[in-house]
Formats: C-alpha cells, sequence, structure tokens
C-alpha cells in the first residue's frame, strides 16, 4: 500500500495551462497517474497532453470523483483557488507554489480542517508512490522517477523537494525501496507536518520505517518527536539534520522561507537533542541513512 | 523583514495606540531641537535593528536640551552589533508604574496567530513563560473568522487584571492584533507597554517584522514608512557582492540562481538546491574547506545565468576553484548548468579542467552534461558518488593546489 | 562570444522563406531564430548556447533543412 494516492487515484491540476504546469501533468501522466482534468479560468475547452481543461474545478467535481488536486497558481491566486478546490469537495490538496504569505496559508489550512481536507505544501514538489503514483513534480520526467525511486517498505517526508529525490535515491541503491516519499514544503506554515502525517505511515501495514530530511527553524522536529513519544510508534525513524552551519548564524535566511535560526529551539542542535531523546536515529550524512534503517528495520 | 522602534511606533499609531511625545533625529542638532520641544526630562535611544541596545549604552537620559545633544552625538556615533544606527529617537520621558507585554506571533504548531500578553513586560517573555506562567496568557486567533475584541479582553484578563486597566488595555491590544493580522506581520509587539503614574498606558518600545512574501502587497505602506525598496533588513545588511548576485538573478527570470551570500573562504560555491546547498556546504565545512560563498541554483537556470553566477564568484578575491554540486536534480537540468559554469569559466579567462574542482550533479539530463563536461576536461561524478564525498574530493583538491 | 555548445545550421533556402522563418522564430523558446527587416530569417549567434534541445525547430521545417549540431559531441 501507500499512503495519501495510489494507483486509481484521481486528481486535477489547477493552473493546468502554465509552463511548469504542463511539464508536471505530462510527467504525471507518463507514470500512470490519473489526471482527469485541468482548470484555468478563460480557457475551458483546450486540453494539455489530452487533459480538458475547464474554468471552474466544479465543472470536474460535477461529472467525476475527484480525490485531489494540484496547485501550480502564481502566489496571490493560490488561496482562491485553494478554497474553491476545498469547497468543491476535493480532499487532498497539494500546493506547489512557493511565496505566499503565511497568513493565506494560515486561512486554507483552517479551512481545510473545518471541511475534513488536508494539504500538502506549499513550496513542495508533491507525492510520490513508486509504482502506484505521482502526484506533482517530485523526480521529474517518469524515466527519472524510475531512476531515483523503487518501490517498498521506507516512508519518507522531506521539507526539500529536490533532497527528497537525492534520499530516495540513495536508499533504492541500498536496496531499500519507498512506500511512499512525501515532499512536505519548506515554508514556516505548511499544511502537513511530520508529526501529522505519521498516523498515516503508522497505519500503513506496508511501511515498515520511516526517513524524514530536516532543516533549521521552526518546531515541526520537536513536534515529530513528541508524536513518537506519546504514540509509542512502531516505526523507527532516521533523520538527516541539514544547515548546521546556521546554528552559528541566526537571522540570516537559508534554503527555504522557514529556514531561519531566530531562537535556541531553532537551531540543529536543539532539535537533534530532541530527536535522539525520543529514539530517533539522526543520520550525519546521506549515505550513512540505509545502514541506520536495516540496523533497526 | 524588521523594522525600527521608530517605524514600528509610527504603524501603531496609525491604528491608534498612544505613544509618548517624540520623533527620529538624524544629527545631534536635531536632538537638541527636539528636546526643546518636548521640554522637560526625554529619552534618547538608538536605531538599530539589533538586541543589546540598552547594554551597549544606545539608550540615555536628558533633562535638559544640551543633555540631549550631547548624548545624541555619542549614540549616532556608537556601533551596535556592527550595525551603524539609522538615528536617535528622542523621546518624551514617562514616569511608569508597571510594564506590561503584548504580542501576536504565529504558532507554527497551531498554523495559527497566537496573543501572548503578560503583566510582567520588559523582561524575557520566554523566561517569563518558564517561571511565571500564570503570569502569561495565549489566545489564538482564527484566521477566518473576523477578529473580534473580547479575545484581547480575555488575554489581558487571563492574567488577572480588571477595573479599568482591563477597559484601558483592551483596545490597545486589540489594534495591535488587527495591525498584525493587516500587514502579514509576522511578529507585533509592544513590549514594554507601560503604565505611567498618571494611569495612562503607552507604547514605550515596539517590535514589527514583516514578512518578505508581503512587501509587494503591501508596498504602499512601506513607502509610506519611508522603507526604501533596496533595504533587505536581513540580520547583516548585504555585500557589495551579494548585491551583485541577486542582480545576476533579476537579469533573467529563467530559473533561479539566487541567495548568493558571501563567506570568506578559497572555495567559490555554485551548489543546489535549496536543501542540497544546506547540506552541501555543511559537507564543505565538515571536510574542513573554507567556502567563499553560498548560493542556491535551481528551476533549471539559463545557461547566462549559471555563467553569470560562475563569473561573479570568480571575479572574488582568491577564489582559486569553485565546486559545482546539487542533489539529484529532475527539473534543472545537467547539461545546462554544464555549460552555464564552463562558459563562466572561459569567460573569466580561465581553463575550466583547472577551476572546476569537481562537478556533481546527476539527474536530468546527465548524459549530455557529462558529455560536455567530459570535452573540457572537467572532473565529474554520477550519483554513485554522494554528496558528502564530492564535497571531500573538491576539498582535497583544493588543498593539493 | 561565439557559441561553445551548439550550432544551428539552416539551409538558405529555409531561412529565405518568411513565412517559414516566422515560424521558427516563434517555435523557439529560447529565441535562437529572429527575422531581419526583409524577413529573412536571422541566427542569434549570442543565443545559440541556450538552446533545450526541444528540437521543436527541426519539426517545424521541412526534414534535414535545419540542423542542430551539439558541438560537444565533435
Amino acid at each position: 500500500m501507500s499512503i495519501l494516492i495510489h494507483r486509481d487515484a484521481t486528481f486535477i491540476v489547477q493552473g493546468i495551462t502554465g509552463r511548469e504546469a504542463v511539464n508536471l501533468t505530462r510527467e504525471c501522466l507518463d507514470y500512470g497517474s490519473k489526471i482527469v482534468g485541468g482548470v484555468t479560468p478563460g480557457r475551458a475547452g483546450r486540453d494539455v497532453y489530452g487533459v480538458p481543461v475547464h474554468d471552474c474545478v466544479r465543472d470536474i467535481t460535477a461529472k467525476t470523483h475527484v480525490d485531489g488536486s494540484v496547485v501550480t497558481v502564481p502566489p496571490r491566486f493560490t488561496r482562491d483557488a485553494v478554497f474553491e478546490a476545498i469547497e468543491a469537495g476535493v480532499k487532498l490538496l497539494v500546493i506547489v507554489t512557493e511565496r505566499i504569505p503565511r497568513g493565506e496559508v494560515a486561512q486554507m489550512v483552517e479551512l481545510a480542517r473545518l471541511r475534513g481536507a488536508r494539504i500538502i505544501g506549499p513550496n513542495c514538489l508533491g507525492i510520490l508512490s513508486p509504482e502506484e503514483a505521482k502526484m506533482g513534480g517530485l523526480g521529474g520526467p517518469a524515466v527519472n522517477v524510475r531512476r531515483a525511486f523503487r518501490k517498498g517498505p521506507i516512508g519518507v517526508m522531506s521539507r526539500s523537494g529536490g533532497m527528497t529525490t537525492e534520499i530516495c535515491n540513495t536508499l533504492s541503491a541500498a536496496g531499500l525501496g519507498q512506500s511512499t516519499a512525501v515532499s512536505i514544503g519548506g515554508d514556516a506554515i505548511i499544511g502537513s507536518s511530520y508529526a501529522e502525517l505519521m498516523p498515516l505511515f503508522e497505519a500503513d501495514p506496508e511501511t515498515k520505517a520511516i526517513v524524514i530530511y530536516s532543516e533549521p527553524g521552526g518546531r515541526m522536529e520537536a513536534e515529530l518527536a513528541d508524536w513518537v513519544r506519546e504514540n509509542r510508534s512502531r516505526l523507527p525513524i532516521v533523520a538527516f539534520m541539514a544547515g548546521r552551519f546556521m546554528d552559528e548564524m541566526p537571522g540570516m535566511r537559508f534554503g527555504h522561507a522557514g529556514t531561519i535560526v531566530e531562537g535556541k529551539a531553532d537551531t540543529t542542535a536543539d532539535k537533534i537533542e530532541r530527536m535522539k531523546a525520543a529514539g530517533i536515529s539522526v543520520a550525519e550524512r546521506i549515505e550513512d541513512i540505509p545502514a541506520l534503517v536495516k540496523e533497526r528495520l | 523583514m524588521r523594522f525600527y522602534e521608530y517605524e514600528a511606533k509610527a504603524l501603531f499609531a496609525r491604528h491608534g495606540a498612544p505613544l509618548l511625545r517624540g520623533r527620529l533625529a538624524h544629527t545631534a542638532a536635531e536632538a537638541k531641537t527636539i528636546a526643546a520641544e518636548i521640554g522637560g526630562a526625554v529619552v534618547l535611544k538608538s536605531q538599530v535593528l539589533t538586541g543589546g541596545r540598552m547594554k551597549a549604552g544606545g539608550v540615555k537620559f536628558a533633562d535638559t536640551p544640551e543633555q540631549a545633544e550631547t548624548a545624541a552625538t555619542a549614540i549616532l556615533e556608537l556601533e551596535i552589533n556592527g550595525q551603524k544606527p539609522r538615528g536617535v529617537l528622542v523621546e518624551q520621558r514617562a514616569g511608569v508604574a508597571q510594564e506590561y507585554f503584548a504580542a501576536v506571533t504565529w504558532d507554527g504548531r497551531r498554523k495559527l496567530p497566537v496573543l501572548v500578553f503578560s503583566d510582567m513586560g520588559g523582561i524575557d517573555i520566554e523566561e517569563v513563560a518558564e517561571t511565571h506562567p500564570e503570569h502569561v496568557a495565549q489566545v489564538h486567533l482564527s484566521t477566518l473568522v473576523p477578529f473580534s475584541p473580547f479575545k484581547a479582553k480575555e488575554a489581558v484578563a487571563a492574567v488577572g487584571v480588571t477595573g479599568d486597566d482591563l477597559t484601558r488595555l483592551t483596545p490597545i491590544v486589540a489594534s495591535l492584533v488587527e495591525v498584525f493580522l493587516r500587514y502579514d506581520l509576522t511578529l507585533a509587539e509592544i513590549n514594554p507597554l507601560g503604565k505611567t503614574t498618571d494611569g495612562r498606558f503607552l507604547v514605550l518600545d515596539g517590535h514589527v517584522d514583516l514578512e518578505a512574501e508581503a512587501r509587494d502587497k503591501h508596498a504602499k505602506l512601506l513607502t509610506e514608512l519611508g522603507i526604501g525598496k533596496e533595504e533587505t533588513r536581513q540580520a547583516r545588511p548585504p555585500t557589495r557582492f551579494e548585491i551583485r548576485g541577486a542582480e545576476v538573478d533579476a537579469s533573467d527570470h529563467r530559473g533561479v540562481a539566487g541567495n548568493v551570500v558571501e563567506f570568506d573562504g578559497d572555495l567559490g560555491l555554485v551548489i543546489g538546491a535549496g536543501g542540497g546547498s544546506l547540506t552541501l556546504f555543511d559537507a564543505i565545512r565538515k571536510h574542513g574547506g573554507r567556502p567563499a560563498n553560498y548560493c542556491e541554483i535551481g528551476g533549471n537556470p539559463s545557461v547566462k545565468k549559471a555563467c553569470e553566477l560562475t563569473k561573479l564568484i570568480l571575479s572574488k578575491p582568491g577564489v582559486k576553484k569553485i565546486a559545482v554540486m546539487m542533489n539529484v536534480v529532475s527539473n534543472t537540468r545537467v547539461d545546462i548548468v554544464a555549460r552555464g559554469v564552463i562558459k563562466g569559466c572561459v569567460e573569466s579567462g580561465r581553463d575550466p579542467a583547472d577551476t572546476i574542482a569537481i562537478f556533481r550533479i546527476p539527474g536530468a539530463w546527465e548524459d549530455d552534461g557529462f558529455k560536455i563536461l567530459g570535452k573540457y576536461r572537467v572532473e565529474y561524478c554520477d550519483r554513485t558518488v554522494s554528496m558528502f564525498e564530492a564535497a571531500r574530493r573538491a576539498v582535497a583538491k583544493m588543498q593539493a593546489a | 562570444m561565439n557559441a561553445m555548445f551548439i550550432d544551428v545550421q539552416v539551409d538558405a533556402a529555409v531561412a529565405a522563406d518568411t513565412a517559414l522563418a516566422k515560424k521558427l522564430t516563434e517555435v523557439c523558446p529560447v529565441n535562437i531564430f529572429a527575422q531581419e527587416k526583409d524577413g529573412r530569417l536571422r541566427v542569434v549567434e549570442e543565443n545559440l548556447d541556450e538552446c533545450v534541445l526541444c528540437e521543436l525547430c527541426i519539426q517545424a521545417a521541412p526534414a534535414g533543412s535545419v540542423r542542430v549540431i551539439k558541438l560537444y559531441e565533435q
């Protein structure tokens, strides 16, 4: 099994006629994903690689069951697009767009909570379940995805889209395939944190271990440490922590919007300490991850 | 992006928060004039974007305009944590009976704004929260349900404030919340919020942080407050090298070659993307390498952009070699980056084979990329070589050179 | 500086065909083609290295009349 998506999951692409969206649509279709429609206001009647374009999300949901939506519209239109999808009954939103003010992200998250929908991102590359489906740009063209990702027992969550692929590639080369890889997004406020996705992996019998990529800034790693302790998780977790040099450079932003050291709790040193205390293994190098996982499988 | 105290106060005042009389002076003579206008005792405060101002001697008191002039002279010359003051804020001095704390910020875990209020202001709030939790109230706010002042009242009342103090504090705290929500702030803080000996409440000091992503949205406000477009308001002002880096990124809309940060080492880095750069920068340092810069390339930059970035890095005095490294790429193309960095070397009058210590970008279009690198005899590696190992090879080459 | 990685060669007949020249300027995502005042096709030297090998120009012109050459394969 996988989490969030599966081979029969249907989704739409909002902003489908944009340059990056066109690429992403083609990549997902090539990988076998079921894209049942696209939305770009005013462009109804066109198609993108055979996917019909509509003006409104409801034009699609009225006729077809839609499990999710990939939202890749400019920042100032993103909140509206996400609200539209949620109000049309879509339950899984992957928000690719970056540079959305966090007040607007919080509004989307709050509405999603009210309507029982889940948000992945913003500022993410999406979700990929090897041999099942790909929802978003994660891994790139299907041919590249097949090189880096393999089916298997590891759940992957990463604050960096590019590092999701790097880590999955390392795992695959060591014979450790992935159940689902989730690029959770690099912003200070995101729809689904590690701890919020853990119950899904926990409930997936195929997943046997978790690998996460983390960075300075925010409380997400502390939240995961608390979750692991409070829920007596069956899943061993291996974490990689990037940006250790940032501990010495408070107030400077590197990498992603959410990556900044403002207080002690933002430092990698503090996060590593908390995670280790909760029984999470912390890898010093990416190539050390497979051995640490195998030790605990 | 942080606001100076005088800007934060100006923003609060627009929404009805009560301030002391006073304004910003750029010269000691101006400070003297302002002190004379106010009449009586004044306080003079250095306008810097860093903490520890009081300890560093950036806050002084004066009873006469002449004293104010002397104090202003000293403050204007004083650098605090490497920052020259923007000016000196001259304000009336008030007799303060009690100090409160009020702030709105984001709770990343709950993903909601949180209003924090305390009747123990003026000191470190995190410390108060640990030692005297009953003196710190936290009220989460909705981003969908319109804000209503009772939320502010609840926060103030929760620490035991009642009577006239409650009714006077509530609108001040409510206006702070409104400012926070309206302008996409990541922090709006009044600390201390003082109660004078004659029973009035005043904003004694204020902090505002505006989200960088919301700058364009609030361009009008920034203009009105006199905040220039060129002001990055990062932890330190940008260097010339960093400004040129931003120009390279802005010169072409295709892809990103951005966030160039200057360091004092000799190994130039052309690295990406966001997370990959953090990982690689750590790896270089772990092997004892001394980076000349940090940067992030990604989103499939044009050849020109990669070329210009390479030229910029090679133009930095003391940079002998560059390391070109990324995580396995899927959107950015290996061949395009290879073309860009080789061209950058050649246009800088350098031999790519000698200048590029290592090229480690596996992924999309790697076959073409590796052919290009082979032709120019640049050492490259594929995905079987880890980022950490590639960084080691780059540092080893630097040390051997 | 001359192109280091990519060369694009166009048959004289294609270059003189103003309708085809217009089409080529439209399909190229990195502006390798431009039209002279008289409508003839001009290859923009400084953009050659930006070629993304999409082959849209090759598809737009009669077979073999537009050639994209990878200089790094020679």
